[in-house]
């Protein structure tokens, strides 16, 4: 049986998690205060998720550069090949939040998203 | 091309001889390795105009000293800086010292230093409160002031430029050469740099701590300059009225002791301490230095605020071994003047050594005026010296006066834009700071950096990853982000 | 001279929120005025998600939990300079300004709002020993380098200070291809949030070294490399513990200081432990009419609750210049005290006459607390008792207050809050 201690991200508290699996079994899920923590558990030990947030080359905008984000987590692993996808956008101005820079960026099913609109120049 | 007098150093004593050499018809430069003038001993010191009773009797530094705080007061006007004489103390704290602030009180007399006086325990806290409740007396100089150096400097070396002095910046003087000109027979010294050879008819080393390097470079008498390190804090203007006078310990035979003054530009300075190092280039502040300086300081004055410090810094005096300055042609060398051993009271003698060594040049090189010479210089302007009308009058004629960019001293572009396009204008970020104050606030420099580096790279031209901090490799961000060029 | 009802400093979460609010509740005379060229605040260069969670429900950036503010603020009309500076508030709310196109002008304010955020503690500040070359930055001014105008200050970085902005910039920094090499703490415990530490830090091997400091920076140009040490229980450095690690960076993330030099000059009195204002229950500083909402208030932990404690300054404000800019009468003053562990409370007091039914109390601990409790007392008598598995002087905190609780101790003097072991 493995064991790992876990600090939930869920929220502020940042509760001290104790898990205790086999495989993909769950032994225990001790110290989380609420049902956000034990989901985080399961989730950092199974399969770990992360949201990127950057910023991304803007053509022809007031500014040279506006903030991104992926819509929704995206595996752990794939953070710096999701980087390099980011670094390669050019996006043309204008951009309003929501508009997609990346779409399923490296095979995620996940989109980059503009976070800060980008008016022309 | 030949020049008739090259200055080595771009201090505060070499931008003095540049502006009293500008008086005459004559072909002069200036050369420093920094990128900007006010880099070395003269932007980290105390920044007090002494009174002049501390330098032994007969000394040229009691002498320069004493002449150039007499002339301190016009040249401020002439070249609008703020300075003001808001008196020294030299407190004694042991009643078995007070005979130490006699003779101090004694030889400022012989000097020519005027108005002293000493004052008792109850004189003293009446014009100063929060001296150490063991303050016993206290010598009084109403004299003493404080100026703002790198202002003193800058005015100096710009009013030497617009009237036809050329300063060459970026520039290290490597070596030294002097040969007889087959024309008129008077040696020539041979400059060489790593910007190229200049030539001079005459050389003026006022190299700060280098200065001992150049004149051994010339000369068989050797001098020998130690950097001596001092440390300092500088406290928020909140606390810049904590005392109004300029407090010195009893000096000691390492200097004048650790200092608490106000500054002219109404914050609290304290330091500095005195440790003597080898590196020229060493100005670096130390945790004990620190340390020790607040001790000192609250020796004499009580309660200081050292919570309310925004910055600290050390600077690098010149120190000569026999502690005096060495002024004048060397002997060896003919036609290479020294100004060495510059140290504390080194600022406040700046003014009158370049008188000297301007009147010494006159006399040997037999120089006349110059018809158009004009010696004041209009300062960058202070918008907060303004009315509300006159204020906005000026920011509907130049909206960037409107524009506030610093906010800790409320600096406007305006200011900033007129000290980069100036002569000798800013190039980097320091230069902007030591024109207009930008970033010497509380924030030091986090708010208004990025706004600053935009302003210069819109002015000069230069790509935000070459603006600099202070010249050389001190670029202030390396490259953009994505990995492109622009 | 002009004169608006409400003139609110700042167009930050914390103007924008009571902007919103003070509109909503009726007044419509507002002008909020910012420095910047965009409303939005410190918001805007931060670009991590993590805001809103409270507020929204959902998870936001920084720009996109601005821009939920200054749409309301759009659409309801409600009017702001930008590019405008503050140059004074009176203390009789005659605000001055001034920009590029007015000019220095004066305005007349029925109430003002001060939200004018904080400011990063600067090297000086902290007396860090060494050279001072190119490549030191505050945390938050290398954010802005580098998420606003798309500029690195660096490729490898050592931080001094785990507050949150330090933490974030570590990953910002690792995103972007830097070298984040170590995040120094001088304190035994993080001033970060621990979502930040795990994310940012442990995410990226990054290691965060508790009681260290830097004891000396090298380089004459641009920094060549930092030395930190470890500290005694004195805070001082450890002889022998030093450690050199090479680097062009040093970021510093070393606290937050409400930025009070206006509300000085207007003659706010200041709590020195907070450096921000002092207030009463309805976020009203001791000048009438004068309230402060936000980070110049104290230093929050989470956006969130500035728009909420900004939500009730707007409020207030707009209830003070419906009443003709009259203080509500009545009541008398209770004492808010914070001992034991307890740093300090905002309110400072509180009238139990002009509170709302429910009056939340934000605090923070000065250490860190397993298992404690948290207890109120009304002068003597403990009414309060609350464990908390773990609070953090990086987290603030709070208690909630009930109007009719007070209301049946009418000689109530004093409320204090309490860290208790038991």
């Amino acid at each position: 049986m493995e064991k790992r201690n876990l600090t939930c991200i869920g929220c502020p508290m940042g509760c001290q998690i104790t898990v205790e699996f086999e495989g993909e079994e769950f032994h225990s899920i001790k110290g989380n205060s609420c049902a956000i923590g034990d989901r985080y558990a399961r989730q950092e030990v199974l399969k770990p998720e992360r949201t990127v947030t950057s910023t991304v080359i803007v053509i022809g905008g007031a500014k040279e550069r506006t903030s991104v984000k992926t819509k929704g987590n995206i595996p752990k692993d794939k953070i710096f090949a999701c980087m390099d996808e980011i670094n390669k956008v050019r996006a043309q101005a204008p951009l309003k939040i929501g508009d997609v820079v990346v779409k399923d960026v490296c095979g995620t099913g996940v989109d980059v998203i503009v976070t800060k609109n980008c008016e022309i120049a | 091309m030949l020049y008739d007098v090259i200055i080595i150093g771009a201090g505060v004593t070499g931008s003095a001889v540049a502006r009293e050499l500008s008086r005459y018809k004559l072909n002069v430069c200036v050369l420093d390795k920094e990128e900007d003038v006010c880099c070395g001993t003269s932007k980290a010191n105390s920044a007090i105009v002494h009174a002049g009773f501390d330098a032994a009797e007969g000394s040229l530094m009691a002498r320069f000293n004493v002449r150039g705080n007499e002339m301190m007061g016009d040249l401020a006007k002439d070249l609008d800086i703020p300075f003001k004489r808001n008196g020294a103390l030299v407190v004694c704290i042991h009643e078995e010292a007070k005979e130490g602030l006699k003779d101090l009180y004694n030889r400022g007399i012989a000097n020519g230093v005027k108005e002293l006086k000493i004052l008792n325990r109850e004189e003293c806290l009446e014009i100063e409160p929060n001296l150490s409740d063991n303050v016993v007396a206290a010598l009084y100089a109403p004299t003493s002031g404080i100026i703002c150096p790198f202002m003193l400097n800058i005015a100096m070396a710009e009013n030497a430029n617009v009237n036809g002095v050329d300063f060459f910046f970026n520039t290290q003087v490597e070596a030294l050469e002097s040969f007889t000109c087959e024309k008129c027979g008077e040696p020539v010294w041979k400059i060489r740099t790593n910007n190229g050879e200049y030539k001079a008819r005459y050389v003026v080393n006022a190299a700060g701590v280098y200065a001992d390097y150049f004149h051994n470079m010339v000369s068989e008498k050797k001098i020998h300059i130690t950097p001596r390190r001092g440390d300092y804090c500088l406290l928020d203007k909140t606390v810049g009225g904590h005392v109004s006078h300029t407090i010195f310990p009893q000096p000691t035979n390492l200097g004048k002791g650790v200092l608490v003054s106000p500054t002219v530009h109404g914050n609290l300075i304290v330091g500095p301490t005195a440790v003597d190092i080898e590196n020229k280039e060493g100005n670096n502040t130390t945790a004990a230095g620190i340390a020790d300086l607040i001790a000192k300081a609250n020796d004499h004055v009580k309660n200081l605020p050292m919570r309310q410090v925004i910055t600290s810094f050390a600077g690098l005096r010149a120190h000569e071994d026999h502690h005096e300055f060495i002024i004048g042609e060397v002997e060896d060398a003919p036609h290479f003047i020294d100004c060495a051993g510059i140290e504390s009271p080194g600022l406040t003698s700046a003014p009158a050594i370049g008188e000297y060594v301007g009147a010494m040049l006159k006399e040997k090189m037999g120089l006349t005026e110059k018809e158009d010479w004009v010696g004041t210089r209009k300062g960058i302007l202070n918008p907060a010296d303004l009315s509300l009308e006159e204020r906005n009058e000026l920011i509907k004629k130049e909206p960037a006066y409107g524009r506030i960019i610093c906010r800790c001293e409320s600096v406007t572009e305006g200011e900033i834009i007129d000290a980069i396009r100036r002569p000798l204008g800013a190039r980097s970020l320091d230069g902007v700071k030591r024109r207009t104050r930008a970033g010497m606030g509380r924030c030091q420099a986090g708010f208004c950096s990025p706004r600053t580096m935009e302003i210069i790279n819109r002015e000069l031209g230069l790509p935000l990853t070459e603006i600099t901090k202070s010249g050389g490799d001190s670029r202030l961000v390396i490259e953009r982000t994505k990995g492109v060029e622009a | 001279m002009t004169s608006y009802d409400i003139v609110i400093v700042g167009g930050g979460p914390a103007g924008l929120a009571a902007a919103v609010a003070a509109k909503k509740a009726g007044t419509d005379s507002i002008l909020i005025i910012e420095r910047d060229k965009e409303l939005g605040g410190i918001l805007n260069q931060c670009i991590h998600n993590g805001f809103g969670l409270h507020t929204f429900k959902e998870e936001l950036t920084g720009p996109e939990y601005a821009y939920r503010f200054i749409e309301q603020v759009f659409d309801l009309g409600i009017e702001y300079k930008l590019d405008t500076m503050v140059m004074d508030i009176s203390t009789d709310k005659v605000v001055t300004a001034m920009n590029r196109t007015d000019g220095m002008f004066q305005i007349k304010a029925g109430a003002v709002i001060l939200a004018m955020g904080c400011r990063e503690r600067p090297r000086g500040a902290l007396n860090i020993p060494g050279y001072r070359p190119a490549g030191i930055y505050s945390a938050g001014t290398a954010q802005r380098l580098v998420n606003m105008e798309g500029y690195m200050p660096g490729r490898e970085v050592v931080i001094l200070g785990s507050g949150d902005i330090g933490l974030i910039m570590a990953r910002r920094m690792t995103f972007e291809g830097a070298i984040v090499k170590v995040v120094a703490e001088l304190m035994p415990f993080s001033g970060g949030l621990k979502r930040n530490i795990v994310q940012c830090l442990d995410d990226y091997g990054i290691p965060l070294k508790l009681s260290h400091t830097v004891v000396d920076i090298e380089g004459k140009e641009r920094v060549s490399a930092v030395t930190i040490a470890e500290v005694g229980p004195d805070m001082k450095p450890i002889p022998g513990t030093e450690e050199r690690y090479t680097c062009d960076t040093l970021l510093l993330s070393t606290g937050l200081i409400p930025e009070n030099e206006l509300s000085r000059n207007a003659g706010v009195s200041i709590n020195p432990v907070t450096s921000g204002p002092i207030v009463n229950e309805i976020l009203e500083t001791n000048i009438p009419g004068v309230f402060a909402c936000g980070n110049v208030l104290h230093v929050h932990d989470l956006v969130d609750y500035v728009s909420e404690e900004a939500t009730r300054a707007g409020e207030n404000a707009a209830k003070y210049v419906q009443n003709g800019c009259k203080e509500q009468e009545g009541g008398h003053v209770i004492q808010l005290k914070a001992t034991d562990g307890a740093r300090y409370t905002v309110p400072c007091t509180i009238n139990p006459e002009r509170m709302d039914d429910l009056l939340t109390v934000r605090f923070r601990v000065g250490a860190v607390f397993s298992n404690a409790y948290v207890s109120v007392y009304f002068d003597d008598e403990r009414v309060m008792h609350k464990k908390k598995k773990i609070m953090a002087p990086g987290e603030m905190e709070q208690v909630i207050l009930q109007k009719k609780k007070l209301a049946e101790k009418p000689d109530l003097k004093t409320i204090t809050i309490k860290i208790e072991a038991e």
